[in-house]
C-alpha cells in the first residue's frame, strides 16, 4: 500500500542526511521562503486560508483564519507548539529530527505572513536530540542568512530562539505555553480575554501553530492551493500524520491522505493485530480521544467530521490500538493517571475528578470495586464535564479535564459488562495483560 | 557576586540574549544550575533568581511546577521508564521491576551513593518503539525486561561520563519509532537534557 507523500518525503528519499541544509536545498528548499519575502500579508495569509490547511496541534482550527485574526498591536510573536505529549503522539519527534529545515521555513513564511520578528519553537524537555537537531539546523540557517539580520537579502529581520520545556504536558495548551515560555508555572490562561492572537506572550498578539502544522507551509506554496486540496478529502485537505502504536505489527508515523478507513490504517497500514488476535478497541486520536471499536468504527473514513459524528476526533493523530488481552479497566486507568498527574490544578472539578477517577479505576482493577462504583465513575465524569456529551461540555479552565472522561464513557459504553465483572467476580476477568514482543 | 564560573557566567549572558524579556530565561538557566551543581540546589535558584530580576521564591514556585527540575539529590543517572497507555500495552511494567530489581532502586528513589535514580515517566513520545526509556533524557527504544537489566549492570560498571541515546540504543535498544538517521556523540552528564546552548551537553569520549 502507498499513498502520496509529502512532508515525509524527504527523509523517505534521503535516509541518511535528509535533515541537513545542503540535502534540503538540493530538494527545493527554502525557494518558498525566499519569494515570501516579497509577498504581501494579505497574500501569505489568502493562499493559506484557500488551502484549508487545519491544525494538526488537536484541535483542527483553521490555519489561514487564525493568522487573520491576528490583533495589530506590535511586536507580534510565533510560538511554534513542539510540546508533543499526548500518550501515543511521536510524530512531530520525527518532523524534528529528519526534517527540521523544512518545519523552519514555514516558521519563515508564517513569521512574514503574521510580521513577526521574532519566533520561538517551544520543545518539550523530554526531546533533547529533535532539540539539538533543530538548533543544528537553525544554525545552519542563520549562517546562510536566512535567520537574523536582513533575511535572504531583504530589509526583513527575524530571530528564533529554540526553547526547552521541563515535563509539563500541560504546557502543550497555547496560553499555558505561554506562560511557560515567559518563564512562569505552566497554568493555562482565561479565555477570553487571553487569546493568544489579541493577548498572547507578553500580552501581545500571538500566533501558536504545531510543528506539522509548520512542515505543511511550503508545500502549499510550492504545489499550489489546488494540488494541495486535491491531497485531501473534501474539507480535510492535504495528507496528515498518524502515529501508530499498541498491537500492532507495524507501528511507526504514517502520512497518509484522509478519507481511507480505519479497517485500512490497522491492518493494511499497520499489519494488523499481532498473533492474529482479535482488535478490542483503539484511540483514534490521542489520549483525549473517546474510543472506538471494531463493531461500529472499522469502516468510517478517517476524516474530521465522520469521526466527529461518530463520538470522537482525530486529535493530535496518535492511534493506539488494543487487542483482546487488554483489559478495558487497566488501559482506562492509564489514561486517566496521565490527566491525573498533568492537571495543573487550578480548577476543583479536574484536580479533584481525576484524582477519584484513577482511585477508583485501580480498586475495580484489584478486584476490590464495590457496586456503585460503576455509577461513582459516571458521576464524577459528570462532575468534570456536564452531561457528558460529545463534545464535551467544558466548565473548567481548559479542555484538559474534560479530556479524563473520555476513557471512562468509552469503557462504560461499551464494555459495561467486562467492567461490572471485575466488581461481581472480585477480579480482573481477563488474566494479567500478555507482553508481547 | 555569582557563585557561578566565569564560563558559565559567559553561557548565563548568552542564554538571556535570546529573549526579549529576561524572566523568559529562567528555565534555561535553571537547567544550566542543574549542570553545575548535579541536581536543583537552593544555591543555584537563589543565583538564578539574581540573574533574571526575580526573587528566589518566585523562581521555586515556576521549579516546583515542573518534573525535570529536580530539587532533590538526583543519582548521576535517571532512569525514566515509560508506564503509559502504548508501552503499559507492550508490558513496561514488567521492565520497570526489572529495572528496580536490578538497581535496588525503587521507583521515584535514588541509591546510596548517587549514582542511579529509577522512576517511571509519562509517555515520552516514542511509542511506537515501546517500551521506551530514557538515561538522562537520552532515549532507548524497544526496551525489554532482560535488557533493562543489562542497561542498569552497565551504567554501574562503565560508569560513562555522559551517556548518549545513539550508543545507548545500540547496546540495549530494539524496535525504535522511525530510523533515526546519523548518530551523533552528545550527550547528557546528569538528570537533565543535553542541549549545547544550555551548557548541559557533553562530549562523550567513549
Ligand atoms: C491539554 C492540551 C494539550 C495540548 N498539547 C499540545 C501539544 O503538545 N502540541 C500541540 O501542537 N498542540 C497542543 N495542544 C493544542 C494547542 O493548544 C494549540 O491549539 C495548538 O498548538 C495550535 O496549533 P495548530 O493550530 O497548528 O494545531 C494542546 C491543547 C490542550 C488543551
Ligand atoms: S482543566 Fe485541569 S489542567 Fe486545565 S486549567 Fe483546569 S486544572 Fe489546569
Ligand atoms: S506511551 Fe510510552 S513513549 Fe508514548
Amino acid at each position: 500500500m502507498s499513498y502520496p507523500k509529502v512532508i515525509t518525503k524527504r527523509m523517505e528519499d534521503h535516509p541518511t542526511d535528509s535533515h541537513t541544509i545542503e540535502r534540503y536545498e538540493a530538494t527545493g528548499g527554502y525557494v518558498q521562503a525566499k519569494a515570501a519575502v516579497a509577498k504581501t500579508r494579505d497574500e501569505l495569509v489568502e493562499t493559506v486560508k484557500e488551502s484549508g490547511l487545519l491544525g494538526r496541534g488537536g484541535a483542527a482550527f483553521s490555519t489561514g483564519l487564525k493568522w487573520s485574526f491576528l490583533a495589530p498591536a506590535r511586536p507580534a510573536y510565533l510560538v511554534v507548539n513542539g510540546d508533543e505529549s499526548e500518550p501515543g503522539t511521536f510524530k512531530d519527534r520525527q518532523l524534528l529530527e529528519r526534517d527540521p529545515h523544512q518545519m523552519l521555513e514555514g516558521v519563515i513564511i508564517t513569521a512574514i505572513a503574521n510580521e513577526v520578528h521574532h519566533a520561538f519553537v517551544y520543545i518539550r524537555g523530554e526531546y533533547p536530540k529533535p532539540a539539538r537537531r533543530l538548533q543544528d539546523a537553525v544554525d545552519e540557517a542563520y549562517v546562510k542568512g536566512y535567520f537574523g539580520k536582513g533575511i535572504f537579502g531583504s530589509e526583513y529581520d527575524l530571530e528564533l530562539t529554540v526553547h526547552l520545556g521541563g515535563g509539563a504536558y500541560i504546557c502543550g495548551e497555547e496560553t499555558a505555553l505561554i506562560n511557560s515560555l515567559e518563564g512562569q508555572r505552566g497554568e493555562p490562561r482565561l479565555k477570553p480575554p487571553y487569546f493568544p492572537a489579541a493577548k498572547g506572550l507578553y500580552m501581545m498578539p500571538t500566533i501558536v501553530n504545531n510543528v506539522e502544522t509548520m512542515a505543511n507551509i511550503p508545500h502549499i506554496f510550492e504545489m499550489g492551493v489546488d494540488a494541495y486540496r486535491a491531497l485531501g478529502h473534501g474539507d480535510d485537505t492535504g495528507t496528515f500524520m498518524t502515529s501508530l502504536s499498541g498491537h500492532v505489527n507495524k507501528p511507526g508515523n504514517y502520512e497518509l491522505p484522509h478519507g481511507i478507513t480505519w479497517r485500512e490504517l490497522i491492518y493494511d497500514v499497520g499489519g494488523g493485530v499481532p498473533g492474529d488476535r482479535e482488535l478490542k478497541m483503539w484511540i483514534p486520536g490521542g489520549a483525549s480521544a473517546p474510543w472506538f471499536n471494531p463493531d461500529d468504527h472499522l469502516d468510517l473514513p478517517i476524516t474530521k467530521g465522520d469521526t466527529g459524528q461518530a463520538g470522537s476526533m482525530l486529535g493530535s493523530g496518535a492511534v493506539v490500538v488494543m487487542d483482546d488481552t487488554t483489559c478495558v479497566v487497566r488501559a482506562a486507568e492509564r489514561v486517566v493517571r496521565f490527566f491525573s498527574h498533568e492537571s495543573c490544578g487550578q480548577c476543583t472539578p479536574c484536580r479533584e475528578g481525576t484524582t477519584w477517577l484513577e482511585m477508583i479505576l485501580r480498586r475495580i482493577e484489584d478486584g476490590q470495586g464495590r457496586p456503585i462504583d460503576a455509577d461513582l465513575l459516571l458521576d464524577v465524569s459528570d462532575n468534570i464535564s456536564v452531561g457528558l456529551a460529545w463534545p464535551p461540555r467544558q466548565t473548567t479552565i481548559c479542555p484538559l479535564g474534560p479530556s479524563a472522561v473520555s476513557p471512562i464513557t468509552s469503557i462504560m459504553r461499551h464494555f459495561n459488562d467486562e467492567v461490572m465483572a471485575h466488581i461481581t467476580e472480585g477480579a480482573c476477568p481477563l488474566a494479567k495483560t500478555e507482553v508481547h514482543a | 557576586m555569582s557563585i557561578w564560573s566565569e564560563s558559565t557566567q559567559s553561557r548565563a549572558k548568552e542564554i538571556l540574549a535570546k529573549y526579549p524579556e529576561k524572566r523568559s530565561a529562567v528555565m534555561p538557566l535553571l537547567y544550566l544550575a542543574m549542570a553545575e551543581d548535579g541536581w536543583l540546589t537552593e544555591e543555584g535558584m537563589t543565583e538564578v533568581a539574581e540573574w533574571v530580576g526575580i526573587t528566589p521564591a518566585q523562581v521555586q514556585s515556576v521549579a516546583s511546577f515542573y518534573t525535570m527540575f529536580k530539587r532533590e539529590r538526583t543519582g548521576k543517572y535517571l532512569v525514566s521508564l515509560c508506564t503509559s497507555i502504548s508501552c503499559m500495552l507492550l508490558g513496561s511494567d514488567d521492565v520497570l521491576a526489572a529495572i528496580e530489581d536490578e538497581s535496588g532502586v525503587p521507583h521515584g528513589e535514588t541509591d546510596e551513593e548517587g549514582l542511579i535514580s529509577v522512576e517511571h515517566a509519562e509517555c515520552i513520545g516514542a511509542c511506537g518503539g515501546a517500551v521506551a526509556c530514557q538515561v538522562n533524557y537520552e532515549l532507548i527504544e524497544g526496551l525489554t525486561a532482560e535488557k533493562g537489566r543489562e542497561l542498569v549492570r552497565w551504567l554501574k560498571k562503565a560508569r560513562p561520563e555522559a551517556v548518549n541515546t545513539d550508543e545507548m540504543q545500540e547496546l540495549f535498544g530494539g524496535q525504535r519509532s522511525f530510523e533515526w538517521a546519523l548518530p551523533s556523540d552528545v550527550g547528557a552528564a546528569g538528570p537533565f537534557p543535553a542541549f549545547e546552548p544550555y551548557g548541559t551537553a557533553t562530549k562523550d569520549p567513549q
